[in-house]
């Protein structure tokens, strides 16, 4: 079948360095003392931890739970017994820590019960659920989770899957569509009967015929109608837009979703991980990762996921001359600022660094403009303009050339005769940009906060006042009726017609005097009391008498100090 | 006769405009003070009080009518001065009393043992980010706090503390590249930040 290929602008011929490590079958690496499984290992929402110190785990168990619908599952990648839980060093350019679940294995790497899930019976929502459950996310190096592109709102046109692998040195997919084709084309099946797309492309950089062969070969013993699509090898084919250009000839728009344009795209690992996780009911537990660069012994490790960098790295051997980790590959990894980092599902490759394979750059010179980034751009951009406007931290200016179409290769770096770090300026730019709109949104969410506290105080204030105003006037209507009943009273007509309120207001009135007279009879006999107290110390008989012979009303304190008294008098008589 | 004429399309022509502008500044009057409302977009809403002014909105109308100047907002920073200045067409100033130049964003942290839950900054904070009940604990949403300092003063054991927004991986940003000096003989020991740049 002739297929049409494009062509995307810019992009660069490196030297692949992938014969390395793409020699020798994929190993399993041993398990490590300690693993590491940090929380956030998607893009989206950390997972909440659903273990505790001291629980035991078996392998697959899960151990944090997605929080969101951006967000995907974590478990453990072996059994053995949880021992901590807290804040460990993330593979992160900055080294910050994350929450981590620490498992110390017991060795027996035993299984927790995996049942198969028969996504054909299930509607497409419990597939999605099912797979969030089983922690799937992109493997390519986004992380992104994976039941989130299997959304029904858009007809899916074009299914690509990624085994295009494009960086320099990482031969993990390579490696990966060597042996296991039969997996991925299976996984491949999965996402067809999900999404249900018009074609299915899979596409394969030319560098890497035998992956070629094993798949056509699997999707031959398949049955199955997918085309692999062999594409020339020129970096960066493997970054999704680039990719989706390749073999549909659309462009991705930086506002839109590949799914706007009816396409969908899936790495061959995650494939393989779909697969896994619906045949065999097993979650994200494992990852093969490359291991090359300046060691001894390159290649590619299925290593549990959470298993410290040193420990794995320490399988590799590295030369004593290396001096520094990259994780991911040499254009747009990241160096490691710390080493007890754990592998996580986003990590494809690891690359020791040497003076000799990695020389430090030249100083940086100032761009003489010769236009050398923007010939190289893929995205069509100007890296010259977006260089001078990150520079000068005019960050809307940037933005109005187009920042955030970027998708950070490193091209432009790569062929500055200045050896100006462009992506450095952009990295930083944008995260400028971000926490410019970070700041925005919660300068906003303040403001309406802040409005809805005023309003809210203006509404106390006004339903106080409407409170008062109706017992103003419910004291006023009293008063009236108090004025009324007297009048009433001085010309009795029918006692039938007075209300009761009325007859309460007149009683009251009438027990006024009465009440005011005993009043003052209490006043009296307290006084009387307080003096007989004072005299009383030897006459106690009397002042019991006094205090008896004050009204029935008398409080029950006064009563209780009469009483008190009158065994002393007693004693004293 | 021409000359009648004339006057009298002018006339219908004056009407029939004057009636349409009428007619357009009843049906499409904007409510409220669009520029104040940019001007307020431009605050910071910390609702602090510290440009004098009992809130942001109240600054923003102020600054509108000219009786306040543009660099009284110390959470807005520089920047904050630069964009207002820019939509205004006001001159750039630095920003007032600010010597010691700009501070970290700040939240405000209840040392939750020593609370006595007077509820006295509950009442003071703008933004509502302080939870608690009389006699109970108090303490601060920290998502929600704007670092606007409202609380410290009204609380009569002195009990809360503002401390600098940690850095986490969600705030993380990649710093601004900055050119490594070589003291001569330029022969760096560390390799300096730089693309990944491959052997050839």
């Amino acid at each position: 079948m002739l297929q049409t290929l494009f062509k995307f602008k810019g992009g660069l011929t490196l030297p692949h360095h992938k014969q390395e490590s793409a020699g020798t079958p994929i190993v399993a690496a041993p398990l490590p003392e300690q693993l590491v499984i940090p929380l956030s290992q998607s893009m989206g929402s950390a997972a909440t931890p659903v273990v505790a110190v001291g629980d035991k785990v078996l392998k697959g168990q899960l151990i944090g739970r997605a929080e969101g619908w951006i967000s995907a599952a974590v478990h453990a990648s072996t059994s053995g017994t949880v021992v901590a839980l807290e804040p460990r060093p993330t593979p992160h350019p900055s080294g910050l820590s994350s929450l981590a679940v620490v498992i110390a294995p017991d060795g027996e790497d035993r299984w927790i019960e995996r049942q198969r899930v028969d996504y054909q019976t299930l509607s497409p929502e419990a597939v999605r659920q099912c797979l969030q459950e089983a922690g799937v996310v992109g493997l390519g190096g986004a992380a992104f989770p994976s039941h989130a592109k299997i959304r029904a709102q858009h007809p899916v046109a074009d299914l690509l899957i990624n085994g295009a692998e494009c960086e320099p040195y990482i031969t993990c997919d390579d490696r990966l569509m060597r042996e296991r084709a039969d997996e991925i084309v299976a996984g491949i099946g999965v996402l067809r009967d999900l999404l249900e797309p018009e074609r299915i492309k899979i596409g394969v950089e030319d560098n890497k015929p035998e992956a070629i062969a094993a798949l056509r070969a699997a999707i031959a013993a398949a049955g199955e109608s997918f085309t692999v699509i062999v594409m020339p090898t020129r970096y960066p084919a493997g970054s999704l837009k680039q990719l989706a250009r390749v073999l549909t000839g659309k462009e991705i728009p930086v506002n839109k979703l590949p799914a706007d344009l009816g396409l969908q795209s899936f790495n061959v690992a995650t494939a393989q991980a779909i697969w896994r996780a619906i045949q065999h009911g097993e979650p994200v537990v494992r990852r093969v990762v490359t291991l090359t660069g300046n060691v001894e012994q390159p290649g590619n490790w299925e290593v549990p996921i959470g298993m410290p960098i040193r420990d794995l790295l320490a399988l590799a051997r590295p030369k004593d001359d290396t001096d520094g980790i990259l994780m991911g590959g040499p254009m747009m990894g990241i160096p490691l600022p710390t080493l007890d980092a754990p592998i996580v599902k986003a990590s494809n490759c690891l690359i020791a660094r040497s003076p000799a394979r990695f020389p430090a750059p030249s100083p940086e010179m100032p761009c003489i403009r010769c236009g050398a980034c923007a010939r190289a751009c893929p995205q069509e951009l100007q890296p010259y303009e977006l260089y001078w406007w990150s520079r000068a931290k005019q960050f809307d200016k940037a933005e109005a050339y187009s920042l955030a179409n970027c998708i950070e290769c490193g091209c432009c770096a790569y062929v500055c005769p200045a050896s100006i770090p462009l992506v450095q300026y952009f990295r930083f730019a944008k995260g400028e940009i971000r926490a410019r709109d970070r700041e925005q949104a919660a300068a906003e969410a303040a403001r309406s906060r802040f409005e809805f506290r005023q309003f809210r105080e203006a509404r106390e204030k006004a339903e106080k006042a409407e409170k008062l105003a109706k017992a103003a006037a419910a004291q006023a209507e009293k008063a009236a009726a108090a004025t009324k009943a007297s009048a009433a009273e001085n010309v009795p007509t029918n006692p039938e017609a007075s209300t009761p309120a009325n007859v309460v207001t007149t009683a009251s009135a009438s027990d006024l005097p009465d009440a005011q007279t005993a009043k003052q009879a209490l006043i009296a006999a307290a006084l009387e009391r307080a003096r007989a107290k004072k005299a009383g110390v030897g006459e106690g008989v009397a002042s019991t008498t006094v205090a008896n012979s004050t009204t029935d009303e008398a409080p029950a304190t006064l009563e209780t100090v009469a009483t008190a008294a009158a065994p002393e008098g007693e004693g004293g008589a | 006769m021409s000359f009648l004429a004339a006057i009298l399309v002018m006339s219908i022509g004056a009407l029939a405009l004057g009636l349409a502008l009428g007619y357009a500044a009843v049906r499409f009057r904007v409510e409220g003070d669009p520029i104040s409302d940019k001007v307020n977009a431009i605050l910071p809403q910390t609702q602090c009080g510290q440009c004098g002014y009992p809130g942001c909105k109240p600054y923003a109308e102020a600054i509108v009518k000219g009786e306040a100047e543009i660099n009284l907002c110390p959470p807005g920073g520089d920047e904050g001065v630069r964009k207002l200045a820019d939509l205004l067409g006001r001159d750039y100033k630095p920003l007032s009393g600010d010597e010691g130049g700009e501070k970290p964003k700040l939240t405000a942290v209840v040392r939750e043992a020593e609370c006595i839950g007077c509820t006295l900054c509950i009442q003071a904070c703008p933004v509502d980010a302080i939870i608690g009940a009389a006699k109970q604990m108090h303490t601060v949403a920290a998502s929600l706090c704007t670092g606007c300092e409202l609380c410290l003063k009204p609380c009569p054991v002195e009990c809360i503390d503002l401390v600098p927004v940690p850095e986490t991986l969600a705030n993380w940003k990649w710093a601004h590249p900055v050119i490594p000096l070589f003291s001569a003989p330029p022969r760096a020991e560390s390799d300096p930040p730089s693309p990944s740049r491959k052997a050839a």
